[in-house]
C-alpha cells in the first residue's frame, strides 16, 4: 500500500492500471490530456518524501474508485435569473444546454482556449504540480469564459460528484474593468476524487470574488488548484471552505504580475474523524505596492488533521508590498493535529509582511462569560465553535452562506 | 436600604479558596439581605476579585473550605449557568471580547436561560428586541452595539455599558460587579452607575467591589467592608469609604501586622 505510494521508482501499481484504463486522448483538450498522462507515467505519487506533502497522505486515492463518473442529474434550473447566471458543472454534460448568456459573458472559442489555456498556471508555477497533471490527464471539457470590459455578472456554479472520479476545469478571462462573483458549490456525497483546476486571469482594474464551498464525504477526495493572475488595481477576494472530506487539498496560487492590485483571502477548513484538510497557497509579488490580507482557520476535531502552508513571495522589484497573513487554529481533540506554516520570502526592503500563527483550543474565559450568563458549557461551546467560524463564513455572499449548513458539521470535542 | 427583617440572600460563611497552589481567601464572612448594596474595597491582591469569581464559579478557582449559601441552597454545588439562571450575576472587570458571536444573539440566548427558570415564556427575535431597546435605556446605549459581535472592539465605557445592559435583562437578585468603575472616565462613570442604581430595588441586592471611593460617590453604600490578605478586616457604613479615602491603606498594614501578632 504505502509502500507502493514511496517506491524508489516513483511508479505505483495502482495509477499505471488507472492510466491504462483511461479512455484514449479525445475532444478539444486531446493534446492536454496526452501530456498530462505523461507526466503522471514520469512523475511519482507525491509522498510524504516531499516537503510539499510532508504531512498529506494521499494513499486514500487508491481506495477511490477513479473512472470517469456519470453526469449527474441536475438538482435544480440552470439559467439565468434575476442577474445570476447558475450553471451545473460536472466535467462531462454541457453546462450550456438551453442556457442563454447574458450580455459581456462570452465562452471561448476552441482556438482562444487553446491560446489561453495553462497560461496562469504557467505564471503561478504550478503547471507540472501532480494533482494538476492529473486534471489534464482526464479532463475533458473547460469551462471558459470571457467576462468583457466593464461587464458585471454573478455565476453560481454546481457541482455535484457521482461516484468515481470528477474532473472540473475553469478558465475565466476578467477583461478591464470587469467584475464577477463566482460562488461555486462543490458536493461529494459518493466515493470518489473530484478534481478541481481554476485558470483566471484580471486584466487591470477587474473584479473577482470567488466563493467555493466544498462539502465532501469521508471516502471522497478533492484536490483543487486554484490559480489567479493579477494586473494591476485589480482586486481578488477568494474564500474557500472545505468540510467533510476524507482528504482535501486545496492550492491557490496568486500572482500579481506588476504588483499594485489587492488580494484577500479567507480559508476555513474543518476536520473530524480522521480526516485531512491541507491548504497550501502561494501569493508572489511580481511588482511593487501590492496588498495581501488573507485569514486562515481551520478547525480540527476526533483524529483529524489539518495542514497549512501560507508561501508569500516579495521580491526585489515588489516593493511597497503590503502582506498581512493569519493562520487561526482551533483543536477540539487531544488526538487531532494541526501543522500551521507561514512562509515568506522577502528580498525587497521596503515593505510590511506581517504573519501569524495561533493553534488553541476553547478559551476557558470566552466559556465562562457565556456560562456566567446561564449558557450551558456545551450550548457556549457550540456558540464560540460557530463563531470561530463565522469569522470566515461572514464574508461569504447570501446564497453561498446558506450551502453551509455550520450547525450540521462535525465540530463534537471527541 | 438595611432593613434587618429582610431575607438573606447571600450567606458566605469562612470561605477558603486557591487558584492553582495559592490560597487566596482565607476566611470571608459576608451575609447580604435584600435591599443591601455592599461594597468590598482594598488593595490589588487583597482577594477581592478572586471572591468575585470564586461567587461565580469560574472554573480556575478551588474553594478548600466554607460555605456560601444563596436563598439557603448551596452555591458552590452548582454550575456557573446555573448560578446565573437562579439571579447571580457577575459583572466582569473585564468583560470578555467574543468575535463572530451576535451580541443581540447572545442577550438573547441568555435571557431566555434565566426566564426559563424563572417560569417566563421564551421571548422570540420580535419580542426580545422590543425588551432589549427598553433596558438599552438604562445604561443609554446605542442600539447599533446590538449587531456587533460580543464587546468586540468596544471601549472600555462601552464594555461595562454592556455589562449592566446584560444585568438589566437578567433581572438578577445578587448582582456582583467586579471593579465596574475601572476604565471609565467620568460621564461613563455616572451613565453606568445610574444603572446600577435604576435596578436596585428592595427584593435584590448589589456587592460592588472597587478599589475606588469615586464609585460609591455615585452608587451610595449600606455597608462597607475593607478586604485584607483574603479576609474581611473591617465593616462599617459608607463613611468607612471615606476613611480610606483619606487615610489610605497603611492602617491595614498596620492591624494585619497587629493580628499576625496575636496569632503568633
Amino acid at each position: 500500500m504505502t509502500a507502493s505510494l514511496s517506491a524508489p521508482t516513483g511508479r505505483s501499481a495502482w495509477l499505471e492500471s488507472w492510466l491504462r484504463e483511461l479512455p484514449a486522448p479525445s475532444g478539444p483538450l486531446a493534446a492536454v490530456q496526452e501530456r498530462g498522462r505523461q507526466a503522471l507515467a514520469q512523475q511519482p505519487v507525491p509522498s510524504s518524501r516531499l516537503e510539499e506533502w510532508r504531512f498529506t497522505d494521499l494513499s486514500l486515492l487508491q481506495e477511490l474508485p477513479l473512472a470517469p463518473a456519470a453526469p449527474a442529474a441536475a438538482p435544480l434550473g440552470t439559467g439565468l435569473d434575476s442577474e445570476v447566471l447558475r450553471l451545473q458543472l460536472d466535467g462531462s454534460s454541457d453546462p450550456f444546454a438551453g442556457v442563454t448568456l447574458p450580455a459581456g459573458l462570452q465562452v471561448l472559442s476552441d482556438a482562444e482556449l487553446a491560446q489561453g489555456l495553462g497560461h496562469t498556471l504557467a505564471a503561478t508555477g504550478c503547471q507540472d504540480h501532480w494533482p494538476v497533471e492529473l486534471n489534464h490527464a482526464v479532463a475533458s471539457q473547460v469551462l471558459a469564459l470571457r467576462l468583457t470590459s466593464r461587464s458585471k455578472l454573478k455565476l453560481e456554479l454546481h457541482s455535484a460528484a457521482s461516484a468515481g472520479l470528477m474532473p472540473l476545469r475553469l478558465l475565466l478571462i476578467l477583461e478591464e474593468k470587469a467584475e464577477l462573483e463566482l460562488s461555486h458549490r462543490l458536493e461529494a456525497q459518493s466515493t470518489g476524487l473530484t478534481s478541481l483546476l481554476v485558470e483566471a486571469h484580471l486584466a487591470r482594474s477587474a473584479s473577482l470574488q470567488h466563493n467555493l464551498v466544498a462539502l465532501g464525504s469521508v471516502d471522497a477526495a478533492l484536490l483543487g488548484h486554484l490559480a489567479i493572475e493579477q494586473e494591476p488595481e485589480s482586486q481578488v477576494a477568494l474564500t474557500t471552505v472545505t468540510a467533510g472530506w476524507g482528504l482535501a487539498r486545496l492550492e491557490p496560487r496568486l500572482v500579481q504580475v506588476d504588483g499594485q492590485a489587492t488580494s484577500t483571502l479567507r480559508g476555513l477548513q474543518l476536520v473530524g474523524g480522521k480526516q485531512i484538510a491541507d491548504t497550501h497557497s502561494h501569493v508572489h509579488f511580481a511588482g511593487p505596492e501590492g496588498q495581501l490580507d488573507q485569514l486562515h482557520k481551520a478547525v480540527a476535531a476526533g483524529q483529524g488533521r489539518s495542514v497549512f502552508n501560507g508561501a508569500v513571495q516579495v521580491p526585489r522589484a515588489a516593493q511597497r508590498t503590503n502582506a498581512a497573513q493569519l493562520s487561526r487554529n482551533l483543536l477540539l481533540s487531544d488526538r487531532a493535529r494541526i501543522d500551521t506554516k507561514p512562509e515568506l520570502e522577502i528580498v525587497a526592503d521596503d515593505v510590511k509582511c506581517a504573519h501569524g500563527a495561533t493553534v488553541s483550543s476553547l478559551q476557558t474565559d470566552e466559556l465562562f462569560y457565556l456560562q456566567s450568563r446561564g449558557i450551558d458549557a456545551d450550548q457556549a461551546a457550540g456558540l464560540l465553535k460557530r463563531a470561530f467560524c463565522e469569522e470566515v463564513l461572514r464574508e461569504l455572499p447570501a446564497v453561498a452562506r446558506g450551502w453551509c449548513p455550520l450547525e450540521q458539521w462535525q465540530l463534537e470535542q471527541a | 436600604m438595611i432593613r434587618p427583617d429582610a431575607p438573606v440572600l447571600l450567606e458566605i460563611r469562612d470561605l477558603h479558596a486557591r487558584v492553582e497552589a495559592k490560597e487566596i481567601l482565607k476566611g470571608v464572612n459576608l451575609t447580604i439581605r435584600a435591599g443591601e448594596v455592599h461594597a468590598v474595597m482594598g488593595r490589588n491582591g487583597s482577594g477581592k476579585s478572586t471572591l468575585s469569581k470564586v461567587l461565580a464559579g469560574h472554573p480556575s478557582y478551588t474553594v478548600t473550605g466554607g460555605s456560601v449559601l444563596y436563598r439557603g441552597e448551596n452555591l458552590l454545588e452548582l454550575d456557573p449557568e446555573q448560578r446565573a439562571r437562579i439571579g447571580v450575576f457577575l459583572g466582569f472587570q473585564y468583560p470578555v471580547e467574543i468575535p463572530g458571536v451576535s451580541n443581540l444573539e447572545f442577550l438573547r440566548v441568555a435571557t431566555n436561560a434565566r426566564r426559563a427558570q424563572k417560569g417566563d415564556e421564551e421571548l422570540d427575535t420580535f419580542a426580545f428586541e422590543d425588551l432589549v431597546r427598553d433596558r438599552l435605556k438604562v445604561v443609554q446605549m446605542d442600539p447599533a452595539f446590538l449587531d456587533r459581535s460580543v464587546n468586540e472592539g468596544f471601549s472600555g465605557g462601552e464594555k461595562k455599558r454592556n455589562e449592566i445592559l446584560q444585568m438589566a435583562l437578567l433581572d438578577p437578585l445578587v448582582a456582583i460587579l467586579d471593579e465596574t468603575d475601572s476604565g471609565l472616565d467620568i460621564d461613563a462613570l455616572r451613565i453606568v452607575a445610574s444603572g446600577v442604581n435604576q435596578l436596585a430595588n428592595a427584593d435584590n441586592a448589589t456587592l460592588l467591589i472597587t478599589h475606588y471611593q469615586r464609585l460609591l460617590d455615585a452608587i451610595t453604600p449600606d455597608y462597607v467592608h475593607v478586604m485584607a490578605a483574603g479576609r474581611i478586616l473591617r465593616t462599617g457604613g459608607k463613611e468607612l469609604a471615606l476613611e480610606l479615602e483619606e487615610r489610605g491603606y497603611d492602617w491595614v498594614d498596620q492591624e494585619l501586622a497587629a493580628l499576625a501578632g496575636e496569632v503568633a
